[in-house]
């Protein structure tokens, strides 16, 4: 099957410092992605020429087949990008934000169902601007979503939310992915990504770092675990590739058969991410971020 | 859907939008109405008689508020929308679906055509009713009306779209209204132009407002009164040619250096 999105060599200069520099990337039809990355390593930069909004300096991008700089409306009728959250519709209110984004489309969902979807129904005829943040965020979805995309953007679409928001987000997010889009998501939240993507790539210094299932990612599936226990009123920790084993061992030392305080731990995707970015994190002072050069901001919806 | 669908659709959207911005609706939709009505209340005492060619206030200050009307509905209203639009990230918003980007401009164009329109009705009507103010009766002269009202309302839209890209939302207030009030003092709209110094009006007829209110005098205050003019007469063809002059200038301006994107983002 052809890629969605298929990029080679990307390259896009800020400032005299390439943000994106030779980039290499594919992102298969049907399958969940999430890009990863710290701040200024490139993501929004990558994701907003795949978007058709930036101009790249040099490489090559195919989106769903079609070059996205100067691609026309009928590309942008098979593209879903969920924005950061605008001040733009507070005197709208969601059904007719969105039944007028979806006369742009040849095949929109319905208003109804995309809002039931997003469970904005019983606040379909509120103006948006008293939603709440959670609220607006979904209803950002729901705007990149009527069309019916073939692909869709989602650009650190949880920020702000509480857990069950951020649950039943996913919950959405599943059963787009379930219907056969792409996806691509950018965020910071490694969590989401675990839960949420088929596969995971990290970004920094404008390059792809690492690309593999959450699983697997920097092969933290191979490492060996912890575990570690409390005995004599001390706390105990060994590394082994075996740690079945070795819990067994433990259990039966212990006089009643329980080992106290147990815990058997791999790195988390967060743990083998973090030090995996670890040494471009430090050339990215304060005075990394040129004027004019777009970074990846952590914004909170109002 | 075809664009001219799509047009209307954004101009029902533009209209409901801007019926709930309270704030726009009394600056720039019944602010001259406002004015029309409190000018003929404060000055009545010093009209009606010999010196005043048997006009009232209302009669007065009419062409003025029209034409401060024209320019409130039209460009203030375009400037300052299309700069939050622009900052907040609308027109992204928009850029990122299917729609052709004329429909955008054709819902902006139903909006301002629509507003205006009902606003000079209102005020015609007010200046009627309320201050007795007498309407022309000849077809010639609701033809110069026509022809000024529509050049001066498409250009206020396309020079205000083209403006809004001087300055951010969070600046495009001051940087807007400032201008527009004093090009209002020196351009015969609040003040009789006849009482502004010549070199001020030199300067305001580089501009379109002092061609607005001049042809809206032509249409409403007695042929004698066209000796008052800088020309001495209405100049009828010279406003609609600097009119039509600025509407095109404007659109030009307007292909020329719209932006979808704010300054500094992509």
């Amino acid at each position: 099957m052809a890629e969605a999105i298929s990029i080679r060599g990307l390259t896009k200069n800020y400032a005299g410092r390439n943000a994106v520099d030779g980039l290499d990337l594919d992102i298969h039809t049907g399958e969940c992605f999430a890009l990863l990355g710290p701040n200024g390593a490139g993501k929004t930069t990558t994701v907003e020429i795949a978007e058709g909004f930036r101009p790249r300096d040099a490489g090559e991008v195919r989106v769903l087949g079609v070059d996205p700089q100067g691609a026309g409306l009928h590309w942008r009728n098979r593209v879903g990008i969920v924005l950061q959250t605008t001040g733009g519709l507070d005197l709208l209110t969601p059904r007719e934000a969105l039944a007028s984004t979806a006369k742009a489309y040849s095949d929109p969902r319905d208003v109804g169902d995309v809002l039931a979807s997003v469970g904005l129904d019983d606040k379909a005829d509120t103006r948006i601007v008293g939603l709440s943040g959670g609220q607006r965020r979904r209803l950002d979805v729901a705007l990149g979503i009527v069309g019916r995309p073939e692909l869709l953007f989602l650009d650190e679409p949880t920020t702000g939310f509480d857990p069950q928001a951020r649950r039943d987000f996913w919950d959405l997010i599943r059963s787009l992915a379930a219907e056969g889009t792409t996806i691509l998501l950018t965020t910071h939240y490694l969590d989401e990504a675990e839960n949420l993507a088929d596969r995971v790539g990290v970004i920094a210094a404008g390059r792809l770092l690492a690309l593999d299932t959450p699983e697997a990612l920097g092969g933290r599936s191979a490492v060996e675990a912890t575990v570690s226990w409390e005995e004599d009123g001390i706390r105990r920790r060994m590394t082994t590739s075996t740690p079945t084993a070795e819990v067994a061992r433990l259990a039966a030392r212990m006089p009643d058969g329980e080992v106290p305080a147990l815990t058997v731990t791999r790195p988390s995707l967060e743990d083998t991410y973090l030090a995996m970015i670890a040494p471009h994190v430090g050339n990215l002072g304060p005075d990394a971020h040129d004027a004019g050069q777009p970074r990846d901001t952590t914004e909170v919806p109002a | 859907m075809t664009a001219i669908a799509l047009g209307l659709d954004r101009t029902v959207l533009e209209l409901k939008m801007y019926s709930r911005e309270k704030e726009a609706v009394f600056f720039s939709f019944l602010f001259p109405i406002l004015l029309l009505a409190l000018f003929s209340v404060i000055f009545s005492g010093q009209f009606g008689g010999k010196d005043t060619n048997g006009m009232t206030a209302g009669g007065y200050f009419l062409p003025g508020m029209l034409s401060a009307g024209v320019l409130l509905t039209s460009y203030q209203t375009m400037a300052m929308s299309v700069a939050s639009e622009r900052d907040d990230g609308t027109l992204k918003r928009l850029r990122a679906t299917p729609m052709p980007p004329v429909a955008y401009f054709l819902g902006k164009v139903g909006l301002v055509a629509t507003s205006s329109t009902v606003q000079v009705a209102l005020l015609l009507l007010v200046a009627r009713v309320f201050f007795g103010v007498h309407l022309p009766t000849t077809a010639d002269r609701w033809a110069v009306f026509a022809l000024v009202f529509t050049l001066g309302v498409f250009g206020g839209t396309v020079l205000g779209i083209a403006y809004s890209s001087m300055a951010t939302s969070r600046t495009i207030g001051a940087v807007v209204i400032g201008p527009l009030l004093i090009l209002q003092f020196i351009s015969g709209v609040y003040i009789a132009f006849d009482s502004v110094p010549t070199w001020l009006q030199q300067i305001a007829s580089l501009f379109p407002l002092k061609w607005i209110a001049q042809g809206m005098r032509s249409v409403f205050y007695p042929s004698s009164l066209a000796s008052a003019e800088m020309a001495g007469s209405w100049e009828t063809g010279r406003t609609a040619l600097v009119l039509f002059a600025w509407a095109v200038g404007g659109l030009v301006l307007c292909v020329l250096t719209f932006k979808w994107f704010k300054r500094g983002t992509t």
